[in-house]
């Protein structure tokens, strides 16, 4: 439906459940992908299943200048980075008492430290094109909090926050920087919830199931494609009903 | 006027749109120009990127004008 043939796509975390759909979907709706993480091996699986069009940009986001440096080698390999989804994110859950500096800032760093980051090296480009998408993926518990993730939940409330800011800052120049927020997504971290836990956490989604990744990605090339070009510092929430905001 | 007054005028009248006769000595890009504060942003990299040089924050700051902006480069170039 939504045609990217000819974007260059840089997604990070593309190690990860939601990360490698976003890559797939980009990639099926014609993009060339760019794919970063920290861990090589799921990276190189992800790019010989795509076969062609896909790039591995191993990186770690909670060092500065692997950061700044990510965004030159994708658009080395790439030619350009017009699509940067930022989807590359951590937990250290903890009660508020029992949280470390350290768990509250290296989930600050990579959440959202590395996407402003990011976001600041891939606008330039974009900028320069009058072209550019920003897709950021934020979560439900950024605008729910949740009890023992105050890091996470306000790294994440953080990143609607820089996305307004920027998609005021560069929407003359062709660029939309926008939000999508999954609710519970059936990941390899979700699997590791028992069934009770899971139908506690279910009993508050009306939808009664948790979502797919590639239910995320769909919003993603949404966002990603021409058709969204007057969409802007908006957040789509993709949670099954479970916070209507 | 000198090679790099007139590449920076080109520039200048390209980025903005502006007749090549507002482009004087002391025009000031945001107030007499109509340059928004990312168009300056973008003629600092513009500059950058046709005479090879880093203009650095602190420095960019200070380009207010035509006349600035020429300055600036003919010392860094």
């Amino acid at each position: 439906m939504f045609d990217l043939t000819g974007k260059a796509a840089l997604v990070t975390g593309a190690s990860g459940g939601i990360g490698a759909e976003i890559a797939r979907a980009l990639h099926k709706a014609g993009a060339t992908v760019g794919l970063s993480g920290t861990r090589v091996e799921p990276l190189e699986a992800l790019a010989a299943e795509l076969g062609g069009r896909a790039h591995v940009l191993p990186c770690n986001l909670s060092v500065a200048e692997e950061v700044e440096g990510l965004v030159k080698r994708a658009a080395e390999a790439m030619g350009a980075v017009d699509i940067l989804v930022n989807n590359a994110g951590i937990t250290r859950d903890g009660l508020v008492m029992r949280m470390s500096d350290e768990d509250w800032l290296s989930v600050m760093d990579v959440n959202l430290t590395s996407t402003f980051r990011l976001c600041r090296a891939a606008v330039r480009g974009m900028m320069k094109a009058r072209w550019g998408r920003i897709v950021n993926i934020g979560s439900v518990v950024g605008t729910t909090g949740n009890g023992g993730q105050v890091n996470y939940s306000a790294s994440k409330a953080g990143l609607l926050g820089l996305s307004k800011s920027l998609a005021a800052e560069v929407a003359s120049r062709g660029i939309t920087v926008n939000v999508v927020a999954p609710g519970f997504i059936a990941t390899a971290m979700t699997d590791k919830l028992n069934d009770e836990q899971k139908g506690r956490i279910l009993t508050a989604v009306p939808a009664g199931r948790m979502g797919e990744p590639a239910e995320i990605a769909a919003a993603v090339v949404y966002l990603a494609s021409q058709e969204a070009a007057y969409v802007t510092g908006a957040t789509l929430h993709v949670n099954g009903g479970m916070d209507m905001v | 006027m000198s090679d790099i007054a007139a590449r920076v005028k080109k520039i200048v009248v390209e980025h903005l749109g502006v007749e090549e006769d507002k482009v004087t000595e002391n025009a000031s890009f945001i107030d007499d120009l109509g340059a928004d504060s990312l168009d300056t942003v973008e003629l600092v990299m513009a500059f950058e990127e046709e005479f090879g040089i880093e203009i650095p924050d602190d420095a960019a700051e200070t380009i207010q004008t035509f006349g600035d902006a020429v300055k600036f480069i003919s010392e860094a170039a």
